[in-house]
């Protein structure tokens, strides 16, 4: 899993490192919140930031093989990465009936492709979760726990990609 | 990290149903089977494609005999403009990606790296299947792209930006397909190359520290690394070109070309290279491990300075995620970082000289068994040694300069990337087929290919560094065109003949090849007499590998250790070993 994880981290890494020479290297660039919802983004941060923390409660109790608690944090992690993705819809298409799309400017293009990305990455999450939250149903097996705890990491590492784009994107 | 799978695989499992087994199969001998033939496959549709290119480039227009009537109708059988780009860019883009990245890293790497480590499987075989199907996928998008209106991808192998990422220069949905076929080989290599690293760490069998793994296993284990760390920079490289060719984004265009506000063109070359320079060593690592085993078991020596090696391999490893811009110096470089990509790339040297040495002091004064897969392993001394002592001209600012985008590049990297790795595919393959069909290949016939392929391969690719001093530019598609290229036009039609030659003498690979399937000598165990595990099981090996997970008492290549009566070898599962010392 850690293995994975190295190569998500490197394929965002060029993600993030062509938009930072993008920008640098660019003349026009949109100050913060100029064009982006701040204040949605910001509430998007703190549910996925919760849904890190519900997913931690979720092994915690795995370990402590409490299956019921378990299960219902695990649940709430899927609806929490749900809202994120709702969320982020609205905003796409609130952004798109604005003008600003992914061909209208560099920002534009790179805003669209990092989230775009991201999201796909919480989409895939919240899958696994719910795969999780079905297999800890049948039984609490200590598999179940070991893929848990496997799929947690891959949860926080979403979590921190989003916390950086967050940053990048809309408070710099 | 308990992977549980040696509860999973009980050894006494029968194999499943015929498409599970051979098709459809988790079973990594199977999976690298598969690698192997796809490999091949492509092996000889991109060697095919050389004949067309040296053809025109011999015969400038003119009709190609037999087969030129039925691949270009309208132009009444010869190469068209349009037709020529295509041919070089899928002849690079297959040869890298499609036919050596399977054989050396897909069939190599899954069919030892189980045996060679003492499991029973890979740690995630199913991540295996998939990766294999990926590549099916991938492969069966590259093909489609030949028959789309518009033809197959044409901005050269190396996708360059914005001729890549502008559809009103290249239009056609080749280009994309070829893109995501490229991505999708991407992916299949990663998944790959997670299972490798995992099974060689946490699957060793009891007593096989690191200290005692085959050379082979460390290079397709650095060669892992390098795959996980720096595919995903290509493939969002690559995501970025499909959005700016199919989305309207502009990542890497500028100027007249961009929509809006345009991106930066370099930007994509650094990318590409970022992944571009390591997969020189992704490639060639496994065969730089092969070729210290071989040279160890068939001079019946101990690799000598095996921690050397390993430790040069490694610095190998690190140091090539450092040295992209050595493809960049033309490409409009601020020339004091160009100085630094040259020192770095130089710096190359120093650990590749380490264990080209080492190869030497093995083979020193050895009991030499010059069998068919030693052969290879020398031919790959020689053949790397043309490659990178020229490769040590081309790290130069002042002479790459001089030389860029001519042949003198092209024959650089085809000895390295071609020659060399060519090599190493046949020595894997003359080497484990008695393992992995349980029959023997032709000895005769072995030596014929080898002998025939080195004599004229170095003709092909020296001959190319003379025309590139001369000034021959790569990829283009005339050279009667230029008045000072036109005294060398005999040498191109020398070329067209000698790859003719290069190419038929394949045919004996072939045959050998499929006729050992059925017609070869029933192999035995171990017919090459070595230490390493794998040579402990039948050929060919049963399906769950070992009965029982083994016991290792020694390193692999205990050759003639003096405590030794009977024989000059010892199997690393050989209790007896215990005696022997540590190595």
């Amino acid at each position: 899993m850690w293995v994975f994880i190295v190569s998500e981290i490197m394929f965002f890494t060029g993600l993030i490192g062509s938009y930072i020479v993008l920008r640098l290297g660019s003349a026009g660039w949109p100050r913060p919140g100029e064009v982006l919802n701040t204040a949605l983004l910001g509430i998007n941060t703190v549910v996925l930031i919760t849904s890190s923390l519900t997913m931690a409660l979720a092994l915690n109790a795995a370990e402590a093989d409490r299956p019921r608690a378990s299960g219902k944090f695990l649940l709430a992690t899927a609806l929490l990465g749900c809202t994120f993705l709702a969320i982020k819809i609205y905003d796409y298409a609130h952004m798109v009936h604005q003008g600003f799309t992914i061909s209208s400017s560099l920002f534009g293009s790179c805003y669209y492709l990092l989230t775009g990305f991201h999201a796909l990455h919480v989409l895939s999450g919240v899958i696994v979760v719910l795969y999780l939250l079905a297999a800890s149903r049948v039984a609490l097996s200590s598999t179940v726990v070991g893929r848990i705890e496997y799929s947690g990491l891959y949860w926080h590492f979403i979590d921190v990609v989003w916390v950086i784009l967050f940053a990048i994107l809309c408070l710099v | 990290m308990g992977l549980g799978l040696e509860g999973k695989m009980n050894p006494t499992d029968t194999p499943p149903s015929f498409l599970r087994r051979r098709l459809f199969s988790t079973n990594h001998k199977v999976i690298a089977v598969l690698y192997l033939l796809t490999g091949i496959f492509w092996l000889a549709f991109g060697g095919l494609m050389t004949l067309l290119i040296r053809w025109q480039l011999a015969y400038p227009w003119q009709p190609i005999p037999l087969i030129g009537r039925f691949l270009f109708p309208e132009s009444g059988g010869a190469v068209t403009p349009e037709a020529y780009p295509m041919l070089f860019t899928m002849h690079g883009g297959i040869m890298v990606f499609f036919a050596i990245t399977p054989i050396l890293l897909g069939a190599l790497g899954n069919y030892t790296i189980p045996l060679e480590v003492g499991a029973r499987d890979m740690a995630f075989p199913r991540l295996n299947m998939l990766s294999y199907w990926f590549l099916v996928v991938g492969s069966l998008i590259l093909l489609v792209s030949f028959f789309v209106p518009g033809g197959a991808a044409g901005f050269g192998w190396t996708i360059y930006a914005p001729l890549s990422s502008s559809t009103e220069v290249t239009p056609g949905w080749g280009q994309d397909l070829f893109i995501l076929g490229l991505a999708l080989d991407a992916v299949s290599i990663l998944m790959g190359g997670i299972n490798y690293i995992t099974t060689i760490l946490k699957l060793r069998a009891p007593g096989l520290s690191l200290r005692r793994l085959p050379l082979t296993q460390w290079g397709l284990f650095f060669s892992a690394v390098l795959n996980t760390l720096w595919l995903p920079i290509v493939a969002a490289a690559l995501f970025m070109v499909l959005c700016d060719r199919r989305l309207g984004t502009a990542f890497f265009v500028a100027g007249p070309l961009a929509p809006r506000a345009g991106g930066q063109v370099l930007l994509f070359q650094h990318l590409f290279w970022g992944f571009g320079h390591p997969e020189v060593y992704i490639l060639i690592l496994p065969v730089w491990g092969l070729v210290g085993d071989l040279l160890s078991v068939f001079s019946r020596k101990p690799a000598f300075g095996y921690k050397a090696t390993v430790l040069s391999m490694l610095t190998i490893t690190i140091l090539s995620g450092v040295v992209w811009g050595h493809h960049m110096f033309t490409s409009g470089m601020n020339p004091l970082v160009g100085k630094a990509f040259m020192f770095l790339t130089i710096a190359v040297s120093v650990p590749t000289a380490i264990f080209f040495f080492n190869w030497l002091a093995t083979l020193w004064r050895g009991s030499i068994r010059l069998t068919v897969p030693l052969l290879f392993a020398l031919g790959i001394v020689y053949v790397f040694a043309v490659g990178g002592l020229t490769g040590l001209f081309l790290a130069l600012q002042t002479f790459d300069v001089y030389v860029h985008d001519t042949y003198f590049v092209v024959g650089h990297f085809h000895y390295t990337l071609a020659a060399s790795v060519l090599f190493g595919a046949f020595a894997f393959i003359y080497t484990w087929f008695p393992k992995i069909f349980g029959r023997q290949m032709d000895e005769q016939m072995g030596r014929l290919h080898f002998w025939l392929s080195f004599v004229l391969l170095n003709m092909v690719f020296s001959v190319m560094m003379f025309v590139g001093l001369h000034g021959h530019m790569r990829r283009i598609a005339d050279a009667t065109a230029y008045e000072f290229l036109k005294p060398i036009q005999p040498l191109n039609v020398f070329l067209g003949w000698a790859v003719l030659g290069l190419v038929a003498s394949q045919i004996l690979f072939f045959y050998n090849f499929f006729h050992s399937l059925k017609g070869g000598k029933p192999a035995p165990a171990n017919p090459w007499e070595a230490g390493s595990l794998a040579w402990t099981v039948s050929s060919p090996p049963p399906w769950h590998n070992y009965e029982v997970i083994p016991q290792v008492w020694c390193g692999p290549h205990e050759y003639g250790a003096p405590g030794l009566t009977d024989r000059d070898w010892i199997s690393q599962a050989d209790p007896r070993a215990k005696t022997l010392g540590e190595s």
